[in-house]
């Protein structure tokens, strides 16, 4: 899976906003046309506007309103420059990014790989005669160089050559620092070797071979302060965040060690595709609609005072007196009051309708199921039983995708429309349905436990991979490569929704010792009784 | 009842006399009336009890038309003494022994209930009068 960010710091915000003055926030498409929104400049209410906040254009909008335009012909927009530039600069920088760090992890994997073995061959190469005679403790000590390079390469290989997950927006902050101080410390022995082993031609052999050990064992104390520093701080408890979904307020909470922005926004988006449920735009529908009748209940008709004025849906020229302020919110008041009944009932009736569809489905599936279970047991008995299988019922022997399509259509009336009334119809395609439902069948689930990735939405793996954000913008105020504080928060957009991560830290427990004698439990009854004299 | 209970300290309370005369029921006396409490007894479930750590012996029932209920005994009495005997460190026992000796014919018992002491702080305050209240105290 490969998710990409695109760099969103702070600077970059401003930038923006500097290069485009009075425009609002403007909203982008996937394909990269641009959306007409129309914006008034900031200050401005909507309502004070002769010629319409709406989006239908009229004659004079282009006077006093600022719009921003898709591009015509023969124009390319400023901001359309930005943006090219700026995707130009993407999808060069990554490559020209991801590129250089490989070259350079090779380079520094193999310098630090040859360094010991060349420690110890120069001296045999460049003055043979010189040298001493490789005694008993040399020789052992070439078993542990060798050993320890295998463990130095295998470790090196786990921890660092994996696929990567991610793109990340800054530089990683302890693998450039690591790599400084692993090229620091290879160039600081070649330093000495050659100063002290290379000029004067050093005969003891046995100390060269001991600093060849000596360099080894420094890069797997390296290694492991790599591991410490990338590996275990984060998985210490210290943080919790809480992760909400801007469209439907879904919460949840991880922990976290110390880490920094990016790679505790990479940790999320991780635990957002397993434990999230998919977003389906559907659903929030029907609280838009329902947004959009309350700002109709804000229309203000002026009777008295503007002639012009009459007549439905002409908002006032004049500005709000404090009378039709009022007016405005008492009809506003009222339209309230009304439209929770309608939720009520609405939502009751959709219940209804809910239930009553999958009891049918539910009906249906179980059927089609026990269709499936004949056939495959009377297969079995023949077989048990010895006798010559007939080409008909042979025939009739299907595998587990024949066996679905041939069930299939009994059910899939049923379950269309319970899709439809859940609103998760865009989420399943026949040759996903059909695909599970063989699944379910060869591995022998119940019905029951086919109808469950159907009856509630499960996490987005589940789904399609059409249906997998791999997009993500991280909005942070503070910088991407800091680490994560109490009270940070930052924002994970995507094209439809954004996550509100905000960190807590984890208070500081202070635990005390009691001991508990196991003797100690002792009880007594006490009762209250009654005598009658 | 009104002071918290101490056991251990005197206790000053209003108190009334009450005689009962047992009545031969088959072949044992009764009083006709139940008593609940003592120091063996949770305090805590005493319905009648004002302070929940008094362990002292309640009336808890009263038997229609009976002996006590016949002499002015009513439910939720405390018992102080029985002919003589403290009866506010007794266990519950030792308290229906006291109560239900074959060879006593009648009971004379020093009781205290709440009334007793609202009647009297009542009656001193009304009465410009001081009447001294009868302190119950033990042997």
């Amino acid at each position: 899976m490969d998710t990409e960010s695109t760099y969103s710091g702070y600077s970059y915000y401003s930038g923006r906003s500097r290069g485009s003055h009075r425009h609002g926030e403007r909203s982008r498409d996937r394909d990269g046309h641009k959306c007409v929104t129309i914006n008034t400049a900031p200050g401005e209410p909507l309502l004070r506007d002769p010629s319409g906040g709406e989006q239908v254009q009229d004659d004079t909008w282009g006077e006093t309103t600022t719009a921003v335009t898709g591009t015509s012909d023969h124009s390319v927009s400023q901001e359309d420059v930005v943006r090219i530039t700026k995707d130009l600069e993407d999808s060069v920088g990554v490559d020209c990014r991801g590129y250089l760090t490989r070259v350079l992890a090779v380079v520094l994997g193999l310098l630090v790989l040859l360094t010991p073995l060349a420690f110890l061959v120069l001296p045999h190469v460049l003055w043979p005669e010189k040298l001493q005679s490789c005694g008993t403790a040399c020789e052992g000590l070439f078993i542990s160089v060798a050993f320890k390079l295998l463990i130095l390469v295998l470790a090196v290989w786990a921890l660092f050559f994996r696929p990567d997950r991610a793109t990340l927006p800054r530089v990683h902050v302890f693998r450039a620092l690591l790599g400084g101080l692993v090229l620091l410390l290879v160039l600081s022995y070649w330093l000495f070797y050659g100063v002290r082993i290379l000029d004067p031609q050093e005969e003891n052999y046995l100390g060269v071979v001991q600093y060849a050990v000596s360099l080894v064992d420094v890069l797997l104390f390296i290694h492991y302060l790599a591991v410490v520093l990338l590996e275990l701080r984060q998985i210490q408890t210290i943080f919790s965040v809480s992760v909400t979904r801007s469209t439907d307020g879904h919460t949840r909470t991880y922990s976290l060690g110390t880490l920094s922005v990016q790679r505790a926004a990479l940790v999320i988006i991780e635990h957002y595709y397993c434990d999230f449920p998919i977003h389906n735009p559907a659903l929030l529908s029907a609280s838009k609609t329902r947004a959009a009748k309350h700002l109709d209940g804000l229309k203000v008709y002026s009777v008295d005072g503007e002639l012009s004025a009459e007549g439905p849906g002409n908002p006032a020229a004049a500005g709000l007196s404090h009378s039709q302020s009022r007016a405005m919110i008492a009809a506003a008041a009222r339209r309230r009051d009304s439209a929770h009944n309608e939720l009520y009932y609405e939502e009751a009736e959709h219940e209804r309708r809910v239930r009553k569809r999958r009891a049918r489905l539910v009906v249906a599936v179980e059927e089609a199921f026990t269709h499936i279970k004949r056939l495959q047991e009377e297969e079995q008995k023949k077989k048990g039983g010895g006798e010559a299988i007939d080409p008909q019922e042979a025939a009739q022997v299907m595998d587990p995708r024949e066996a679905a399509q041939a069930v299939f259509p009994s059910m899939a009336r049923a379950l269309q429309k319970f899709l439809r009334t859940t609103k998760q119809q865009h989420l399943h395609s026949m040759e996903s349905i059909q695909r599970h439902l063989a699944f379910c069948v060869s591995t022998n689930m119940t019905p029951k436990a086919f109808l469950q990735s159907f009856l509630s939405p499960g996490p987005t793996l589940q789904y399609e991979p059409h249906h997998w954000t791999r997009q993500w913008t991280l909005v942070s105020e503070a910088s991407v490569t800091s680490s994560i504080k109490e009270g940070s928060t930052f924002l994970l957009k995507t094209t439809d929704y954004s996550l509100v991560v905000t960190v807590q830290r984890v208070p500081y427990v202070s635990l005390d010792e009691e001991y508990q004698d196991p003797k100690d439990h002792k009880f007594v009854l006490r009762l209250q009784s009654e005598t009658s004299v | 009842m009104s002071q918290n209970f101490v056991p251990g300290q005197p206790v000053s309370v209003v108190t009334q006399r009450i005689e009962i005369q047992k009545l031969q029921h088959g072949d044992h006396l009764i009083l006709g009336f139940s008593i609940g409490g003592g120091i063996d007894q949770d305090p805590s479930q005493n319905p009648f009890s004002e302070d929940k750590a008094d362990k002292g012996i309640y009336v808890t029932r009263i038997s229609a038309g009976g002996p006590a209920d016949v002499a002015g005994l009513r439910m939720g009495d405390k018992i102080m003494q029985v002919n003589g005997w403290d009866m506010t460190m007794m266990t519950h026992d030792q308290a229906r022994k006291r109560l239900t000796k074959k060879k006593e014919n009648v009971v004379r018992l020093l009781v205290t209930r709440k009334s007793l002491e609202d009647a009297v702080k009542h009656s001193m305050c009304s009465y410009p009068k001081q009447i001294q209240a009868k302190p119950g105290f033990k042997d």
